[in-house]
């Protein structure tokens, strides 16, 4: 309750989850505003916004409906982005709490593969995982969700070292508790606060990952997304900007709206660390 | 008194909403002369820190002054500028700190860190501020003066950080010294020597010095006049021999009543029997080093043996880095030892596996020191306490109900289950922690400075209760304690341990009342204000 109230004194933190309750809602709603496949011919391609009432936000360069296309592109965003994360941050976690907890050569081997994993710029791995496995949705979104774990793997690992000898846990040890009860019991309830804070970070890098991709034709082009339009304005960028300002725009106030709902919940759940 | 450095008047400071009080500090006034030391003492919370800081204009920013004066030379600091303020720091007013390592800046010298004062508030050129510096360190005796000043903090012990420490704040000769419990992370043979030293430097410079204190042993060996604070008020302020002696306000008598005294209670008959043997326990830490070549061996524990009679309390003293948290944790198997015998009731428990560890636990339990870590933030009093039932089999119903009698056996309101750790004060936490330990019926109870984090008043009841339920539950106890005073008071045999060894042991009446090896004279000698805790009678708790 206290953190709730403390989230919600923050300006910041109330206009990000409100633009994240907008896209939300164009994503629970874009079925019910735009009943046609957001892929199918429309109109004449390329209309202006605001010239024409039936297409608000004008139509791309084949003709389908910008606006649609944004809305539909928001459910793809926010899929993305959330089974990404959740996929990144249930394996960062797992080996992280397990280096951190037994340390030694456990430690060592863990963190030897999640440093091979960041030596790798995130992006180029991706374009390899597309390119081996396909660019359906769900195989690019689980490969957006395998590069990005180091990152969560690292911060859980370091909350555990930490931990793991304080009197709490010492204090569990002697009560004879099992090992699995100490690190899912005792110490990753304490761990978690900063990982859910670092998860907006890998939401809002997962929505770009995916755009990124589109952006160069390699996503899934079988959905309406964001970074799928983008790509495709990409052809007539010079005149009929707006084909890709459009979703820029929306991909932009995700990211953004993602970004300050992870700061005011850091704000909320570390109070001490902000009245400075 | 003649020559008044300090007046405070009627200062009152104000919380932020939402703390448990509005006043951290209300209407305090107290006045300081030159060639003078007065302690401050009272528990935690009671305000005396917020009042040195508001001094010297150190609080923190949410915190404010809400009326009342802070008269130094005739300048009142309560309503000075900044600009003011940075020109009596440290020139006028010096403070040191508790902590001395986290008061100093880790990436500099000493002799940079103290040469930085002159600097800021003097002309000196380098080389005289070079000399100075040498001289000062000479002054508050660390030993190779001209090395030290070359070192960083991590290269001295905590007692030589709090002498550069000193010698920084006398640097500038300041009329008035702020000491917030100098003393009270040092081991008791240091805490002695930087009292001494203290006492010295200021009857030399004739400096007023503002003590902060719990400790009435202390106050009794440095102070000259007293203030005692309760709840943010000055509750009685007099002459150190008035107050020590003839104290006329209930809380003060309260407290004094409270200081363990050094004498040991008349020693009891002990059972024959042994429920505990520990036969040449050792542990060597080893660090550093590639294949066992030039690595650092640390003898933690070397091969200690002692016998703990069934129903006893055997107390383990000694200084940090002597070995007694480590023994402590061998016993438990928090950590294993490398060679040697635990022998309890039987079996010995030094070379079970961890999965026989783990069944056999509820046998030995602990009572960790600190009453803020030891309990995880995130789970209710209740559970905290019904955990070690339930992991070893107990219904969940059956161990809530059980923690509930046990809630009682501590002295705690059952209905506080449902509450979370940090709603409770550090005194109740301990006591969860206790209850905690207990639910497992353990027979012998491994005490780790158990009470060393408590106010005087709370650790004389904390200590009361662990008598009580000696007597109810038949517990054998493992005390560890730095404290001598209070090992005095609950155990019925004492070992010193120095360096990792047992140096002496036995009958906690003999061990204190006649010491035979030259380091036990040394701690009971360093016991701050020994005659007035000796001259205490023993209280039979």
């Amino acid at each position: 309750m206290e953190t709730v109230k403390r989230y919600f004194r923050s300006p910041a933190a109330v206009v990000g989850l409100f633009l994240l309750l907008v896209v939300v809602a164009m994503a629970i709603s874009a079925g019910w505003l735009y009943p046609n496949d957001p892929l199918s011919l429309a109109g004449r391609p390329l209309i202006w916004p605001f010239s024409n009432p039936r297409f608000l936000l004008g139509t791309d360069n084949s003709g389908r409906d910008i606006a649609a296309q944004i809305f539909y592109g928001a459910r793809i965003s926010l899929l993305i982005g959330g089974v990404a994360t959740l996929i990144a941050v249930v394996i960062g976690v797992l080996i992280g709490a397990f280096a951190g907890y037994y340390g030694g050569w456990v430690d060592t081997l863990l963190m030897r593969i999640t440093e091979a994993f960041q030596t790798l710029p995130n992006f180029v791995l991706l374009l390899v995982l597309v390119a081996v496995f396909g660019s359906t949705l769900t195989t690019v979104t689980i490969a957006v969700g395998i590069v990005s774990w180091p990152a969560p793997a690292r911060l859980t690992r370091a909350e555990f070292m930490s931990l793991r000898n304080r009197e709490f846990v010492q204090a569990g040890r002697t009560l004879g508790m099992k090992d699995i009860q100490l690190i899912l019991g005792e110490i990753l309830p304490n761990a978690l606060p900063p990982v859910i804070v670092y998860a907006s970070v890998v939401m809002a890098v997962s929505i770009l990952l995916e755009s990124a991709l589109a952006f160069l034709r390699l996503s899934d082009p079988n959905v309406a997304s964001w970074g799928n339009l983008i790509g495709l304005g990409r052809d007539v960028l010079r005149v009929q900007w707006y084909v890709s300002a459009i979703p820029g725009i929306a991909i932009l106030l995700t990211v953004l709206a993602v970004s300050l709902v992870g700061q005011g919940l850091n704000d909320a759940l570390n109070p001490r660390l902000k009245s400075r | 008194m003649s020559d008044t450095i300090l007046t405070v008047e009627d200062l009152s400071v104000k919380l932020p909403k939402g703390a448990d009080r509005s006043h951290a500090l209300g209407g305090v006034s107290l006045s300081i002369a030159a060639d003078e030391i007065v302690c401050v003492v009272g528990e935690s919370g009671s305000g005396k820190s917020v009042m040195a800081n508001a001094v010297m204009r150190l609080l923190p920013p949410e915190v404010a002054i809400a009326g009342g004066r802070v008269l130094f030379e005739g300048k009142d600091l309560a309503s000075a500028g900044n600009a003011e303020m940075r020109k009596v720091r440290g020139a006028g007013i010096a403070m040191i700190f508790q902590e001395p390592m986290t008061a100093l800046n880790p990436l500099r010298t000493i002799g940079d860190q103290i040469g930085e004062m002159f600097e800021i508030h003097t002309e000196l050129s380098k080389k005289d501020i070079k000399a100075r510096v040498l001289a000062l360190l000479q002054d508050v005796r660390i030993p190779e003066p001209a090395q030290a000043a070359r070192a960083y903090p991590h290269e001295l012990s905590g007692g030589q950080r709090q002498r550069a420490m000193i010698a920084m704040a006398l640097a500038l000769d300041p009329r008035l010294l702020i000491a917030d419990e100098p003393t009270t992370a040092l081991d008791v043979t240091t805490q002695a020597q930087i009292l001494k030293l203290i006492r010295e430097l200021q009857k030399r410079r004739k400096t007023a010095v503002l003590f902060i204190t719990h400790d009435f042993g202390v106050v009794a060996e440095i102070a000259d006049r007293v203030v005692v604070m309760q709840h943010g008020q000055v509750v009685e302020q007099g002459p150190v021999q008035d107050m020590l002696h003839a104290p006329q306000h209930p809380y003060t008598q309260q407290l004094i009543a409270a200081v363990p005294p050094l004498t040991a209670p008349p020693p009891r008959t002990l059972n024959a029997d042994h429920i505990l043997t520990l036969e040449n326990v050792s542990k060597t830490y080893r660090n550093g080093g590639f294949l066992g070549r030039g690595a650092r061996v640390t003898h933690a524990v070397k091969s200690v043996s002692l016998n703990l009679p069934r129903g006893a309390t055997l107390g383990i003293v000694g200084e940090s880095g002597s070995g007694k948290s480590t023994l402590a944790r061998c016993i438990v198997r928090l950590i294993d030892p490398d060679g040697g015998a635990i022998v309890l009731e039987g079996k010995d428990w030094a070379k079970l596996s961890r999965d026989e560890v783990r069944r056999e636990t509820k046998h030995i339990q602990m009572v960790f020191q600190d009453p803020f870590a030891s309990l995880n933030p995130r789970r209710k009093a209740g559970d905290l306490v019904a955990q070690g039932p339930i992991v070893h089999g107990v219904p969940r119903a059956q161990a809530w109900a059980e923690a509930q009698e046990l809630f009682r056996l501590v002295g705690l309101d059952p209905s506080a289950m449902d509450r979370l750790p940090h709603e409770f004060s550090g005194g109740q936490r301990q006591r969860i922690g206790l209850a905690r330990a207990l639910a497992l019926k353990p027979d012998v109870l491994v005490a780790d400075e158990a009470v060393s984090a408590l106010d005087v008043s709370v650790q004389a009841q904390v200590l009361k209760m662990l008598h009580e339920l000696r007597e109810r539950l038949g517990l054998s106890i493992v005390f560890i304690t730095h404290d001598l005073r209070v090992a005095a008071q609950i155990c019925d045999l004492v070992a010193v341990m120095k360096d990792g060894e047992v140096v002496e042991h036995g009958l906690a009446g003999e061990v204190f009342g006649n010491p035979q090896h030259a380091y036990t004279q040394a701690l009971l000698a360093s016991i701050p204000g020994g005659d007035f805790t000796r001259s205490k009678k023993p209280v039979t708790v």
